[in-house]
């Protein structure tokens, strides 16, 4: 298990890692700016749909936007550490559990065999 | 996956909201009748919402260029049913397109039903079907399809909004699913192997608790 485990978090690892290097540097755009490397889809789908519905106004605009992208990225890692801090509050708690439930049945054994 | 806000006609946005929000009542109430009845699975519950937080805030690069998010609601599908992550994907969802601008209100509707209902429908049933082939096979294929499942229903709801002046909606499909579903490919795979090590983990912590979920069920069954 701790293997399989180790394995396939090298390979996600990996499978994140290799684009950076596979991929090749945006050309650059039309003002002679550098391209966005790695844009996200989000905003790709975006420029498709103006090339699709020219005509298409968004009727409706974020309420809130975060001002600028450190901002953005920011309140992204604020989700990733929530999501991250829970999960290592269950696997410390369930280490430690496993911990005590060794060591009580480690005592119990011993016990009765002390009274012999 | 996240429709920008306002990027739906008010039509699309109408439906896809009336198509989400039974599904986000049902799920709630069945989730918080579960939680009554067995309230040591809070904890697991909590693992798989944090899961889905951390894998939804990640933007991965991937090997067409782009980038864009796993989900993680596959794992809470397959703990709890599909329907349980409907709420967990709506918090999220809401999340970030209250605070980070991504996704929005008027598109919340469309968004969950892709990564709320969709994704972990596809994903619990892949599960199911695939579970003869042994746990880790069929965890990882659950979580990579449900994943894939999402952005492919995203590019159907788009090309459903802005068909092709001259392919029509499959033309505009083509188009959207070339985005999506192709940068998808590689982060559904990352998404299914990040499954299979909490699975791993959940299994060998919490044996008691996953025996009374589909995820142990299955096994028994088998």
């Amino acid at each position: 298990m701790k293997r399989q485990n180790l394995l396939l978090i090298c390979l996600a690892a990996l499978l994140v890692a290799l684009p950076l290097y596979l991929v090749p540097a945006p050309e650059a755009g039309a003002g002679g700016e550098a391209g966005e490397a790695f844009a996200g889809t989000d905003s790709q789908a975006q420029a498709a749909i103006a090339a699709l519905a020219p005509d298409y106004t968004p009727w409706f605009a974020p309420l809130f936007e975060p001002p600028g992208g450190e901002v953005e990225t920011l309140l992204f890692a604020l989700q990733a550490a929530l999501g991250a801090g829970f999960i290592g509050f269950w696997l410390g708690g369930a280490l430690m559990r496993e911990r005590l439930r060794r060591d009580t049945q480690a005592a119990n054994t011993q016990g009765p065999r002390r009274a012999d | 996956m996240h429709i920008m806000e306002g990027f739906l006609p008010l039509p699309h946005a109408l439906a896809w909201t009336a198509a989400s929000a039974p599904a986000l009542l049902w799920g709630t109430v069945k989730l918080k009748q579960r939680l009554a009845a067995a309230p040591q699975e809070r904890m697991l519950l909590g693992v798989a919402t944090a899961f889905a937080f951390v894998l939804s805030a990640l933007k991965l690069p991937s090997l067409t260029g782009s980038s864009s998010h796993p989900t993680g609601v596959g794992l809470g599908a397959l703990l709890f049913g599909p329907l349980a992550m409907v709420p967990v994907a709506f918090v999220v969802l809401t999340f970030q397109a209250l605070l980070l601008a991504h996704g929005g209100l008027t598109t919340l509707g469309a968004n969950l039903f892709s990564m709320g209902i969709a994704g972990p429908g596809i994903a619990y049933l892949a599960f199911r079907l695939l579970r003869r082939l042994g746990l880790a096979p069929a965890v990882f294929a659950a979580a990579a399809l449900g994943n894939l499942t999402t952005y492919v229903v995203t590019a159907l709801q788009l090309a459903l909004a802005f068909p092709d002046a001259t392919g029509g909606v499959f033309a505009a499909f083509i188009k959207f699913a070339g985005i999506f579903a192709l940068t998808q490919v590689p982060l559904a795979l990352v998404e299914g192997m990040l499954t299979v090590v909490i699975v791993n983990a959940l299994q060998r912590f919490n044996a008691e608790e996953l025996r009374l979920l589909p995820l142990g069920q299955a096994r028994e069954s088998n």
